[in-house]
């Protein structure tokens, strides 16, 4: 029960809630409002590297290009599936931010909406980007973005454990190399290889480079080169050079798996260069072999930098001037060294990086002979087909079906879902 | 501290002539005002509107249209009737689908259900440490579902994970628990259950508390023995209750997606795919949203709830009558 004694405060209490409440819907109102506001000197800019919080070295950089342009950044952090979802709904209700930094594969996807500008609309030159790396926010032949840096996927291996079974990791330049090399290890008695075969983008992303390095092609998934690709696959888990975890493994999971020091190779990617350099074991990198000889093609990761389409056009000046600024040979080389795991996308970028870092020449080169999921003009489909990629994948892996019926159902429902192109 | 509320509650039909009070009260004051009625009503029906029949008809507004992603940013969705709802019935994911959410959901009811059964009635007679004990048992209910089902994704791990080296010990092979399509759906049913126990415990123990004492000391002095008790005592005054855990039980879990889909995201080869996560993914597992076809699959799922629901009511109302 209420006494008359404390319903006065109560209601005191009520009331301030309520202001309260009522101020904290004209507060973020007004950091909409602001988006689109022009006069407002404040420009909207959304990544997603939420691990880089207010006051780190990624934020100050991103807050000194606002400043050196004339403005202030109000920068929000999403995580990457939330990043793309969080575009889609601020587009439809026309308060899109004025920079998005957006993995690429997501670019065309957006770019189909007719939500981003291309690059010649925002009047950047995009000239001196290497071409592979572009063209994964290509989109019926226009741009929509510029890459900021790229990362990609290659064969890190301990050293310990090859020394000791006597491998030489350089002459692993076949998938028929590298089989015989996972033979030798695991009869000396370590695991072979890891990697991330999960049923989702990160499972596609994985396959792709054995995919591609087959020789065949996303608008065929069931092409005999593709099949080559997965029975490799499947004859690794079925013969114990890979372990039965890597149906469910992320690429994190994978590379946990690795640090134990019990793997003798691990796929994965840029981002654990770090981590590779800090284990008690030796650890060095290879590119990926491709089926006969040579390098696979690998798929490219990394953010584009993208201009949502604004209301008031007299905004692209400054972001023009943003995105240049993120997007100079230093600029690049800086939020490569932010990262500690970005190629820089530009060749004076990459000699640059390389100067200062040697050891990344392997990366340098992946990326060079890396290529877009998106490319090839597959744009919007490519998610479509991916996801058919991925089930084919865990359907073999598990024994479910035999890699080539995998494929083929796989190609029935892909060029379902993409109405037979 | 849930645990000392428990014994407090009781069935509605105890409830019913301390309900009566406060009605009377009610409708002399409605007839006073009928604008205070409606001033004190008017939140309430805001957020039901808001919070629950908006969400409805968005639901079914996606359903009916083809919501690509761009149509869903530039607002222009086509008008496609049933087609999303045919497309889903047709695809033949959706037999599948269907299979491993009946699967699932009996699988999970009937174990919750009876292992939960017999912890309460187990935890009926008090006991040193019986409150400690149930208190352990609602452990898995507070956990965050990402915690508790990563760490059963890791114990069922097939090459370093605890229950396959437990097995190992006793000379039973490798179980390939998440990786092979064969064992995936019980892996993830035997991590429901474990979620699910707490649940059904707690309902049911609420429940026993409402059987009267008496009725146990009558049927022990007639010589009925433990077992005896249980089928004509327990199990026949429980069934109100049994009803609306059992129907409470399902509904929840037609609808989990959570443990699912950090155990095994559904895979693999879609062996763990039920309509939720059929839906989920759709919606936001692949790089391209595809609203339409997933609100088509949860509107579905929501039709089957409600069956379920308007069998229980049914139940219930035969059950008054007779």
């Amino acid at each position: 029960m209420i006494t008359k004694k404390l319903r006065a405060p109560i209601v005191v209490a009520v009331a301030a809630l309520a202001v309260g409440a009522l101020a904290g819907c004209t507060g973020s109102g007004g950091g909409d409002a602001a988006a689109t506001d022009s006069a407002g000197g404040t420009y909207t800019w959304w990544d997603p590297y939420p691990q880089h919080e207010e006051g780190s070295d990624w934020a100050n950089r991103v807050q000194a290009c606002g400043t050196e342009a004339g403005v202030t950044i109000e920068r929000t952090a999403y995580d990457t599936t939330s990043l793309t979802n969080q575009a889609l709904l601020s587009a439809q209700e026309g308060t899109s931010p004025d920079v998005i930094l957006l993995d690429n594969p997501a670019v065309s996807t957006l770019a189909d909406t007719g939500m981003l500008t291309t690059t010649d609309e925002l009047g950047l030159d995009t000239s001196g980007l290497d071409a592979n790396l572009l063209a994964a926010g290509e989109l019926d032949g226009s741009d929509y973005g510029v890459p900021i840096g790229a990362n990609t996927l290659a064969l890190y291996y301990n050293a310990d454990i090859l020394t000791a079974a006597g491998v030489d990791p350089a002459s692993i330049t076949s998938w028929s190399a590298l089989s015989d090399a996972l033979a030798k290890v695991t009869a000396a008695g370590h695991k072979g290889i890891t990697f991330a075969g999960i049923n989702t983008e990160e499972g596609s992303f994985q396959f792709l480079p054995w995919f591609w390095g087959s020789g065949a092609d996303l608008t065929q998934l069931d092409s005999p080169e593709a099949v080559k690709a997965l029975t490799l696959w499947t004859d690794w888990v079925k013969q114990g050079y890979a372990p039965q975890s890597v149906i469910g493994n992320s690429q994190n999971t994978s590379w946990e798996e690795f640090i134990t020091g019990d793997f003798a190779f691990a796929e994965n990617g840029t981002w654990q260069v770090d981590s590779a350099a800090k284990q008690s074991f030796a650890t060095g990198v290879i590119e990926l072999p491709a089926i006969d000889s040579g390098v696979a093609p690998a798929p490219t990761g990394g953010e584009f930098i993208t201009a949502p389409v604004q209301k008031d056009t007299s905004r692209y000046e400054t972001t023009k001037k943003i995105v240049d600024c993120m997007t100079t040979p230093e600029g690049f080389v800086e939020t490569a060294n932010t990262f500690a795991y970005y190629i820089p996308p530009t060749s004076d970028g990459q000699s640059k990086l390389l100067e200062e870092h040697p050891e990344l020449t392997t990366w340098v080169s992946a990326v060079k002979a890396a290529k877009g999921r998106t490319s090839d003009n597959l744009g919007t489909d490519y998610p479509l087909i991916s996801e058919q990629l991925w089930t084919a994948v865990q359907s073999a892996l598990s024994g479910a079906s035999t890699p080539q019926d995998a494929l083929t159902a796989a190609q029935q429902a892909a060029s379902a879902a993409t109405n037979g192109k | 501290m849930t645990i000392k509320t428990v014994p407090d509650t009781r069935p509605e039909r105890d409830a019913a002539p301390v309900a009566e009070l406060p009605r009377k009260r009610r409708r002399a004051g409605l007839n006073g005002s009928r604008w205070a009625a409606a001033g004190f009503a008017a939140p309430l029906v805001v957020y039901l509107l808001a919070f629950y029949a908006y969400p409805l008809i968005r639901s079914i507004d996606l359903s009916v249209h083809d919501y690509t992603v761009r149509a869903f940013v530039q607002g222009n969705a086509e008008f496609v009737g049933l087609q999303n709802y045919i497309d889903v019935v047709t695809s033949p994911l959706f037999g599948q689908a269907l299979g491993n959410t009946v699967v699932f959901v009996v699988g999970s009811l009937i174990f919750q259900y009876a292992i939960g059964l017999a912890l309460a009635v187990f935890f009926r007679n008090s006991f040193r440490l019986s409150g400690i004990l149930r208190a352990l048992f609602l452990v898995p209910w507070l956990l965050p579902l990402i915690v508790s089902g990563s760490t059963w994704a890791w114990m069922l791990n097939s090459d370093n994970g605890i229950v396959n080296s437990f097995l190992q010990a006793f000379g039973i092979g490798q179980i390939n628990w998440l990786t092979s399509p064969d064992t995936s759906m019980i892996a993830v049913i035997i991590a429901n259950i474990w979620l699910g126990i707490p649940f059904n415990l707690v309902i049911l123990y609420s429940g026993l508390q409402s059987i009267p004492e008496d009725v146990y000391e009558a049927a022990s002095l007639d010589g009925a023995g433990a077992w005896r008790q249980f089928w004509s005592i327990t199990f026949p005054l429980l069934r109100p209750v049994s009803a609306i855990t059992l129907l409470l039980g399902l509904v929840y879990t037609l609808k989990v997606v959570d443990i699912i889909w950090v155990m095994t995201s559904g895979g693999p080869a879609n062996s763990t795919t039920t309509l939720a996560i059929w839906s989920y993914r759709e919606a936001f597992g692949t790089g391209q949203p595809d609203l339409s076809p997933a609100a088509a699959v949860g509107n579905i799922l929501i039709i089957i709830a409600l069956i379920f629901g308007f069998i229980y009511l049914k139940m219930q109302r035969r059950q008054e009558n007779s």
